[in-house]
């Protein structure tokens, strides 16, 4: 039996904010016409949620669905249920011009929380996260640091990144230092 | 900083979020045309002091590709429009033309 990893196993650091790895995830991309009643129907099953409109994210209990691009979405479900749900999908999606794939291995999920979490993320993104702008549903994809990241919001107080697997470790370490203790900037007028 | 509105996903992105990709509007010659054609196609490029097009692409976000109208002097950004024509629509060359009468870059006036 295979020993399943994420990329930096539950890693944590706290400071002015809490950051965590949060382990396996699991993703499957899929892209094709968003808006064509088959792959609809596929994605919101494979999910378990309704459709996101543009730059929004939607969950349930067990999933999620993120607005990618114009012809992308993301379904975020439990590890252990990506292989089922994917089969599940691609069948739905039998002689669709669409993709799906599961991109779970390719990509780290962490969390930052706490009354500086987006503090901590907006130091390292070029995106106004005041929680007037970004609000729990939103989704954005955009520039962390040096490399590509999404970004959500679970509550006020929690953000939850995902980044490509290769560069987990470098997103953790910006993150830590962008939360090192002391460095509070008080912007968003947090707590 | 540039700041251009991605006419995919409508993100207000930021210069770093975003790849530029030179000159918009090229057309392409390639096998069958004349030298000449050819090396125009490949090398000569506009280089305007005022309003100019550009190709960009929004690399760190929906990654789609776009057109952007823009003043290289005033940083005024004029607009973006869709990747798919090949010609700036109407409302962009009305507002340019508001702004700054007498344009001309290409073959656009």
């Amino acid at each position: 039996m295979f020993d399943l990893q994420s990329a930096l196993a539950n890693a944590r650091f706290d400071g002015i904010a809490q950051i965590r790895e949060l382990g396996l995830q699991g993703m499957i991309t899929l892209r094709g016409d968003v808006a064509a009643p088959v792959l609809k129907k596929a994605a919101t099953a494979a999910s378990g949620t309704a459709m996101p409109g543009q730059r929004k994210a939607v969950f349930s209990d067990t999933g999620g669905m993120a607005w990618m691009s114009p012809d992308e979405l993301l379904i975020l479900c439990p590890y252990a249920e990506v292989t089922d749900r994917l089969e599940a999908l691609t069948d739905a999606l039998a002689g669709t011009h669409a993709l799906a794939v599961n991109v779970s291995d390719a990509r780290a999920v962490f969390e930052v929380s706490g009354p500086h979490a987006r503090e901590v993320v907006a130091k390292l993104c070029p995106v106004d996260l005041s929680p007037q702008a970004f609000s729990p549903g939103d989704f954005r994809r955009t520039r962390m640091a040096q490399v590509a990241a999404a970004i959500w919001a679970d509550d006020d107080q929690t953000l939850r990144i995902i980044c490509f697997r290769s560069v987990a470790r470098y997103v953790f370490g910006v993150l830590s230092v962008a939360a090192q203790k002391g460095s509070e900037v008080g912007y968003f007028q947090a707590g | 900083m540039l700041i251009l509105e991605c006419p995919c996903c409508g993100v207000l992105a930021d210069e770093t979020e975003l790849t530029a990709g030179g000159e918009a509007h090229l057309k392409r010659f390639g096998p069958e045309s004349s030298d000449d054609e050819f090396e125009g196609y490949l090398f000569r490029r506009e280089n305007p002091r005022g309003v100019h097009f550009e190709r960009w692409r929004h690399s760190h976000g929906c990654g789609k590709w776009f057109h952007a109208a823009r003043n290289t002097v005033t940083l005024e950004v004029y607009g973006t429009y869709s990747a798919q024509t090949t010609e700036p629509p109407e409302a962009i060359r009305q507002k340019i033309s508001g702004v700054a009468p007498g344009w001309k870059w290409r073959l656009f006036k």
